[in-house]
């Protein structure tokens, strides 16, 4: 199966990452089956499916919030075992979650650093706000986001602002992958429009990113591949200017089962 | 750097200013609150001659410092999320235990320092309760109130623990000269605690990680912060600070008894929440809470000196409780 993944990408470099015949079971409920995966260097790659296909489930597993039942993970060739979110962290995995994990109470910098607040003593108790700020203002700047005030508590802010906030933050961590479970979901069609244009600058600076997305037109508007889920299996891994909308949505309602990785 | 037109402009972009003055003050509930604490001053100061003296006001610090310091520990668990109903009997447990010690001449330090070091240890098992096996922070804290006052009662028989040594009395019944004043030992105290939760909670990074559990616990665990250890600090600086509360009380009161602090708990929660910390966690900061105690005290005091029996205080209070919250809630909705 390895083999007919590859088939389907003309092969710029070696993927960054790589999933292997990744199963996950909860109880009797078989979430994914035999599923390969993988990321290459600087592409964006949408995970589509219906609900229930798996996606939230892979993407947790790259994340390190769930373990795979069985099968393999490799990170640059090496085999790795990801077994918490801070894990995938170190290995330069970023993920922006669809429940937007942020703090409502707290300002913009206190989100942005959440849980990795750069400190002024060598025994990291006080935390350096200063740097917070600059850095904060530093990454918003670069990319283009707006926000009314820093101090503002993020409750104030917009759905769009939030949510560029929370791709926003994954930035200075300098992470390698980007994963974004369904960024324009709760999003009007401007705010929509802008974080896809965030997610093609984060790779315009050499990131790659996995993007969970029930738009196809968002889809088509920014992947390189589509990477298709049913019923816990990959059913599709295409290349966007070698499909259309109407071929993936086959594929994700099951339409074609006679295609030839509907049999993988 | 490449820009596309869908992108804000650089006039856009630098747009980081600051709230206006008037904004930034009805956000600042520290600063509602002061006012209104001034304006209860004020009125008092001018309806009565006795309000304004430094006899009374030093009295008024005095009675509300135990209340502010074990306060300014339930803030540390109510911002993270958390509550702790254990405070009041944690108050009682510190002085019984200490009395125990002090009656039977171990010395005011070692005496003292077993006393919070058992109110240490039961915040801890709230906290392990809370983060390892998962019961509500309500439940698990109900239970150590009512064990820790059985405990209170056992250890005593129910007779109070009377003839404390002298040196252990002055810690609550001293005066320390500052400029012109005789400023009672628990008020500066209190204000030293103030400062050292303040540090902690705004300016460390466990404290931007109470923050962050109390305001979404879920956020918190994935980016990487252990909820667990966080909860766990939390419960057992509330258990300090409601033992060192306590100490300060008994060395006041002169009497360890075991019916001591009874019901102090809802004091402790109220003074956390008339201060501006939202009990859904989160937000708030120790200085609204001292500021609540103050609020409370000086209406007691104020009915008194007003001629008000003092059978009505518990009403004049549970107004002011829900009066602070909902004025809290509309400043929230405005800014």
């Amino acid at each position: 199966m390895g083999t007919e993944g590859q088939d389907s990408n003309v092969l710029v470099s070696q993927p960054i990452l790589s999933l292997r015949g990744i199963c996950k079971y909860f109880g009797g409920v078989h979430a994914l089956e035999d599923v390969d995966f993988d990321v290459y260097p600087q592409e964006v790659v949408a995970l589509v499916g219906d609900n229930g296909a798996g996606k939230s489930t892979l993407i947790k597993i790259i994340a390190g919030v769930h373990q795979p039942t069985r099968g393999e993970i490799f990170f640059f060739n090496r085999p790795v075992q990801i077994r918490s979110p801070r894990d995938a962290q170190m290995l330069g995995i970023e993920t922006v979650y669809q429940e937007l994990a942020l703090v409502e109470t707290r300002d913009v910098p206190a989100n942005f650093f959440l849980g990795r607040e750069p400190t002024k003593d060598r025994l990291g108790i006080f935390v350096d706000r200063k740097k917070m700020v600059d850095d904060t203002v530093r990454t918003l700047r670069e990319l283009g986001i707006v926000v009314p005030s820093l101090r503002t508590p993020v409750r104030y802010l917009s759905g769009g602002q939030r949510q560029a906030l929370a791709i926003g933050r994954v930035m200075p961590w300098g992470g390698k992958i980007i994963i974004m479970d369904e960024p324009t979901a709760a999003l009007g069609v401007k705010e929509s429009r802008r974080v896809l244009d965030l997610i093609l600058r984060l790779k315009e600076k050499g990131c790659s990113i996995i993007v969970v997305s029930h738009n196809m037109r968002h889809v088509f508007s920014v992947a390189d591949r589509i990477v298709v889920l049913r019923g816990g299996r990959k059913v599709g891994d295409k290349k966007k200017t070698e499909t259309t909308p109407d071929e993936i949505v086959k594929l994700i309602v099951g339409a074609e089962m006679l295609s030839p990785e509907g049999a993988s | 750097m490449k820009k596309t037109s869908l992108l804000p402009t650089d006039g856009e972009v630098s747009r980081y200013v600051e709230l206006s003055l008037g904004r930034r003050f009805i956000r600042n509930q520290l600063a509602a609150l002061s006012i209104i604490l001034l304006g209860m001053m004020v009125t008092l100061s001018l309806l009565t001659r006795t309000f304004l003296t430094a006899t009374n006001i030093f009295n008024v610090l005095r009675a509300f410092s135990w209340i502010a310091i074990a306060s300014f520990g339930q803030s540390i668990v109510i911002i993270g999320g958390g509550i702790d109903l254990s405070a009041g009997s944690n108050m009682a447990l510190s002085g019984i235990v200490a009395g125990m010690f002090l009656v039977r001449e171990y010395g005011v330090a070692l005496s003292v320092t077993l006393g919070l070091l058992i109110t240490l240890l039961v915040g801890l098992a709230n906290g392990a309760m809370v983060s390892k096996t998962k019961l509500p922070p309500f439940i698990a804290t109900l239970g150590t109130m009512s064990i820790v006052r059985g405990f209170c009662y056992g250890m005593t028989e129910g007779w109070p623990i009377r003839n404390l040594p002298r040196p252990f009395l002055a810690l609550g019944q001293t005066d320390v000269s500052v400029l012109i004043w005789q400023i009672p030992l628990p008020a500066i105290l209190m204000v030293l605690f103030a400062i050292l939760c303040s540090i902690l909670l705004g300016r460390t990074k466990l404290g931007y990680h109470i923050y962050a559990v109390g305001g979404n616990e879920y956020a918190a665990e994935l980016s990487g912060i252990n909820v667990g250890r966080v909860k766990i600090i939390a419960f057992t600086l509330s258990g300090l600070l409601a033992g060192i509360g306590g100490i300060l009380m008994t060395a006041r009161l002169g009497v360890a008894a075991p019916t001591a602090a009874q019901g102090y708990e809802l004091d402790i929660i109220a003074a956390a929440v008339i201060g501006g910390i939202s009990l859904s966690g989160g937000e708030g900061n120790v200085w609204g809470a001292l500021i609540g105690a103050a609020i409370m005290q000086i209406l007691r005091n104020a009915l008194v000196l007003l001629g008000f029996p003092a059978y009505w205080q518990p009403a004049a209070i549970g107004a002011v409780i829900i009066g602070a919250v909902m004025i809290d809630m509309y400043r929230k909705k405005k800014a």
